[in-house]
Parts: C-alpha cells; structure tokens; sequence
C-alpha cells in the first residue's frame, strides 16, 4: 500500500507534483501573455488587408491564403506518399531487409533538423529543379515540407491500419475480394480515424515550420497566383515583421492567429478524431 | 486427357474474364505502394548527397580540422572557423539539458506514479500542445519575455561585473532557457513511457520489502528504465542542437567564443543553425558553399546522436529481454 511521505521525503515528493503542475503553467503563461498582447491588433482589417511597409502596418490576408495554400498542397503530396508506405510496410509485405532499411530511413529523416532539410530543398528543388519549380516557389517549399513531415504520416497511418483486426481482412478475402480491394473497401475505411490525426498532424508541423521555408519558400508577400509563385506563412511572417520591422505589435497579432490555428488542430486531432473513433467502433461492435 | 485440361483453363478464363479489372489494379498497385515506401531512403540518401555535394568544396579545401578549430568566421575574407558556433550550439544545449532534464523526468514521474487520472487528463494534453506550438511562438516568447528580464538582471543585479555587451538580453542563458520549455514534451513522453513499460512486480516486490513509494520510484523505477530515459536524453539532446529559429531570436547571433569563463552565460552567442538560417539569404557562392559545409557538420553531430539511440534502445531492449 503506498503510504504518505514523511520527512525528507515530503521535500522530493513536493518536487515532483510541483514540476507536473509548472508545465501546465508554462504553457498557459506563453499562450496567453501572446493573446493578451496581440489580441487588441487584430480585426476585420488585419485579416483581410494587404500588408503595407513589409508586414510592419496593413493586414495578413497574402499570408493566410499563402499558408493555406501551402499546407494544402504539402498534404496533397505528402499524405498519398505517407499512406502508402504504410500500407507497402504494413500490408504488403513481410518484415524483413527492406522492410527494415525503410523503416530505419524513416526513423533517420524524423530526425534530421529543419535547416538542413531547408539546405536539401534549396540544393534540389530550388537549384537544380529550379526550370520545374521555379526557384523560390510554393512548390519548392511544398515539396521540402513533404520531406519532413512523411515520418509522420507513415508511422501514424501504420499505427492505424495495426489497429484493423485480422478477422475483418480475413473476412473480406474470404469473399473473393483481391488484397488491394480489401485494403481498399476494408482496411483503410476502418483505419480512417488514426489516418486522419496523421494527416492532421502533419498540417500542424506545416504550419509551425519556418527555417526550412526561409531557404525554399521565397518568403514573397504578394498574393501567391500559382504554384510557381513564392509565399510566406503565418510563421514566417511572425519571424520577418520580429526580426526585421520590430512592429511587435504586428508580430503578436500575428503571433495570436498562429496560436488560435494551433490549438484548433490539436483540438480536432484530440476530440473530434476521437468521436469518430468511438463512432466507428460502436457501430462495427452492433453490426 | 487432353479435353479436360482444354476445359478447365475454360473454366478458369471465363472466371477471371470478370477478375480481369481487379488482377491489373493488384499488378500496379503494388509498385506504386513500393515506390511511395522507398521514397522516405531515397530522400535521406539525397539529403546526404546534396549537404556533401555542396559543402565538399569548402569542406575540402579548407579542411575539416581547420574549420572546427578556427575561431574566426568571416566569410568576406575567406575564413571560415566555426568553433564558436560548436562551443555556442553545445554550450546553449548544455543549458537546456541541466534545466529541461530535472523538470522533465520529475513531471514524468508525476505523471506515471502520482498524478491522479483527472490531473494527468489536464496535464497531458498541455504536454501536447508544448509540443505543437511552433517553435517561433517560443521565440517571440523569448525575445520579449525571458530577454526583458534577463536585461533587467544584467543591467541590475549583475551591472558592476558585465561588460557592456553582455548587458543586451540575448544570450547564452535565453537560449538555454527557451530550449528547455522546448524539450519538455520529448522528454516527458518517453521517459513516462519507460517508467510505465516497467513490469508492475517490480513495483510489488519494492512494497512488499517495505520501501516507501519515493524509495521505490528512485531505486526501483527509475533504474529499470534506464535506457528510455538516457534515449530521451539523447533525442531531447537532438531537438536542441536542431532547432533554429527560438534560437536566432534569442542568442543575438555574435560569433564569438565566450571568453569570460561563467559569466559567458550572459553573453550573446551563435549556433551553427541559427549562422546556416540567417546567412543563407544573402550568401555568394563560395559563402554559401561554407554554409553547406556547416551543414555536414551539423548533419554528422545529429547522425552520431541518431546512431547512438539506435544502437543503446536495442542493447537495453536486449537486456530487458
């Protein structure tokens, strides 16, 4: 039975519960001294007005649609690459040498810094890709951000499909279908939710990524008109108006927006993946 | 005989003339699915390549040696030493382990063995998003927060034995500090991880000897999840020397070696991620050739680190075996 500490004890047990709690309260305090400060810049005409004088006066809206155009086309390459390599590594293939020298590649690109995936991008898809993309380009900076956030789809959507029981595969090829119809009308509906939070995932760490996009991206901040034009995101501007205008005001506003971003993506990762999880188990459990 | 064979391969042609869509799909799906699950070595194989390819002139001209033991980085003339980079990366890092480690395995610990379910449901989602809040956010945070008072501490308390330039607020110490908040989530993770992945009769067997509960966390835990936590260490280790942009915005970005023994803490400093960001905007070729090497530099520090988690995770999960 475990018994209340005495003496000495006290002091480390004090320790301990006090450190839990100071993570609670660190977090709190940087997101909300953000909100409070930058919170009384934002309005109507910061979200939807054309930055003036480098982003230090006028609004964000380039930025936004740049960010949005971004992630989408970052997930758009990355989430069919990261799927099916799960599904290859998952499905497809017993585990062996390929299997493994795969999964250690994964495990190595999960690890390498942001500049030096920004260095990779600007050696290969800037320069020598550079008649393709265009150099400085959402391209460029899409295809960068594929790079690093492929670890992460690959290893939440085979987190996923381990979720699938055996039974339903078995069901499903028992009727005749071929592995790849199983996969197609079985596997992967059943696994959708864990797919999701990967993919959700995955846009979280687009949009809070800078250093890469500062060597890819262009970091223009004119409304972006195609895929070959350069843009900047909300994290990038942060940086810029901080470090270059010193607006700090546009920087928290910025800042703010960010935030609010953040945590809705953790929010739909967290809750709203999960109803639909127990939404999908509940019915399989009745069917 | 012969008719038999002749209508069985009937049978079968007429089955699989309504298979047929089905067989070609399975045919191509599966090099697709191969190709997408290659693409994750090709693209560390390219990285590997490029950083080399484009550092290799500096790299080899000038001599790695040279490089890491110089003092001096001024690219314009051709020098490229970037030993305060090193000292300025490993000695922020250093910082934010002596901080992020205590709090870190102490929060882990609260987490796994004290915390009731309510309080770890509040705590743990905050953990999340610590980990998910862009790393710009932090140094906004940075700049503006911890560099306002530890300006105040420079320019108050500590006035009479800084040198002015140690007096601007970026320094050593910001890094460290906004590099510890920043670790936090990786170490918390796994190191809970560990301590819960260690079988429940240890923790029996340490109650039925009469130990007390902060005995059997520090005794019995603790060192049975040795090799979670050193590869927390180790991957928090990673995070810090990775990170780029809190760093360029609170250390102040001076090359300079810290010459003023602890009180270099207070002073600006440089760290080879924070040179490779901010430099590479304006950089000519041969700049940017130097730069690249950085890189290389950057990149072997990070592979070492990677190799040895790697190589320590599965000899612990050896001897757990």
């Amino acid at each position: 039975m475990i018994t209340k500490p005495k003496g000495k004890e006290r002091i480390i047990y004090l320790f301990l519960v006090l450190s839990g709690y100071a993570t609670l309260v660190i977090l709190c305090s940087i997101i909300v001294y953000i909100l409070l400060k930058g919170f009384s810049h934002i309005s109507l005409e910061f979200i939807t007005q054309t930055p003036r004088k480098m982003g230090a006066e006028g609004g964000i809206f380039p930025v936004i649609v740049g960010t949005f155009y971004f992630v989408t086309l970052t997930i758009l390459i990355a989430a069919p690459l990261g799927i099916g390599a799960a599904i290859y590594l998952h499905e497809y293939t017993r585990e062996g040498t390929i299997t493994r020298i795969i999964r250690f590649g994964t495990e190595l690109l999960a690890g390498i810094p942001s500049i030096i995936f920004g260095l990779f991008g600007y050696a290969f898809f800037v320069v020598l890709l550079g008649d393709i993309t265009q150099g400085w380009s959402l391209l460029s900076g899409a295809l960068t951000a594929t790079c690093m956030i492929l670890p992460t789809i690959i290893r939440t959507s085979e987190e996923a499909l381990k979720t699938v029981s055996r039974s339903l595969r078995e069901a499903s090829l028992a009727l005749g279908a071929t592995r790849w119809q199983t996969i197609y009308k079985v596997v992967l509906p059943s696994s959708l939710p864990g797919i999701l939070t990967g993919i959700i995932l995955g846009i979280g760490r687009a949009v809070g990524e800078t250093a890469a996009l500062l060597l890819t991206l262009g970091g223009s901040l004119l409304m972006p008109q195609s895929l070959f034009h350069g843009t900047r995101t909300l994290s990038m501007h942060l940086y810029m108006v901080a470090m270059e205008t010193g607006n700090m005001d546009a920087a928290y506003a910025t800042g703010v927006i960010l935030i609010i971003i953040v945590l809705l993506i953790n929010f739909i990762a967290n809750y709203g993946i999960k109803r639909l999880v127990t939404r999908n188990t509940t019915t399989t459990a009745r069917s | 005989m012969n008719t038999t064979l002749n209508n069985n391969t009937l049978k079968k042609e007429k089955l699989n003339s309504g298979l047929a869509l089905p067989k070609v799909t399975e045919a191509i799906v599966r090099p697709i699915l191969f190709a997408a699950a290659v693409t994750a070595v090709i693209i560390i194989i390219l990285i590997g390549f490029f950083i080399l390819q484009k550092g290799w002139p500096v790299l080899s001209t000038y001599g790695l040696w040279n490089m890491i033991s110089g003092t001096v980085w001024q690219p314009t003339k051709e020098l490229y030493g970037i030993l305060p980079m090193i000292t300025g990366t490993f000695y922020i890092t250093f910082i934010a382990l002596v901080i992020g480690i205590p709090f870190g395995l102490a929060t882990a610990i609260y987490l796994a063995e004290i915390a009731g379910s309510k309080t770890a449901a509040l705590i743990r989602p905050a953990i999340e998003l610590l980990a998910a809040i862009p790393s710009v956010i932090y140094g906004l945070f940075g700049m503006v927060v911890i560099n306002a008072l530890m300006r105040h501490l420079q320019r108050g308390l500590l006035s009479g034995i800084l040198p002015p330039d140690y007096q601007l607020g970026y320094s050593v110490l910001s890094g460290g500090i906004v590099l510890s908040i920043m670790i936090l989530p990786t170490i918390i993770n796994i190191v809970e991880d560990a301590l819960k992945a260690v079988p429940h009769t240890y923790k029996e067997a340490a109650f039925a000897l009469g130990s007390t509960h902060i005995q059997t966390i520090f005794k019995v835990l603790i060192p049975a999840a040795k090799s979670g936590i050193v590869s927390a260490v180790m991957l928090a280790m990673g995070r810090a020397i990775g990170e780029t942009m809190a760093l360029i915005m609170v250390i102040g970005n001076v090359t300079a070696l810290p010459e003023h023994g602890l009180l270099s803490l207070f002073a600006p400093s440089s760290s080879l991620t924070a040179t490779i960001a901010l430099e590479m905007g304006y950089a000519g070729p041969e700049h940017q050739a130097a730069l690249f090497a950085v890189g290389i530099v950057l990149f072997g520090i990070i592979a070492l680190l990677n190799a040895f988690v790697i190589v320590f995770t599965r000899r612990g999960g050896q001897q757990q075996l």
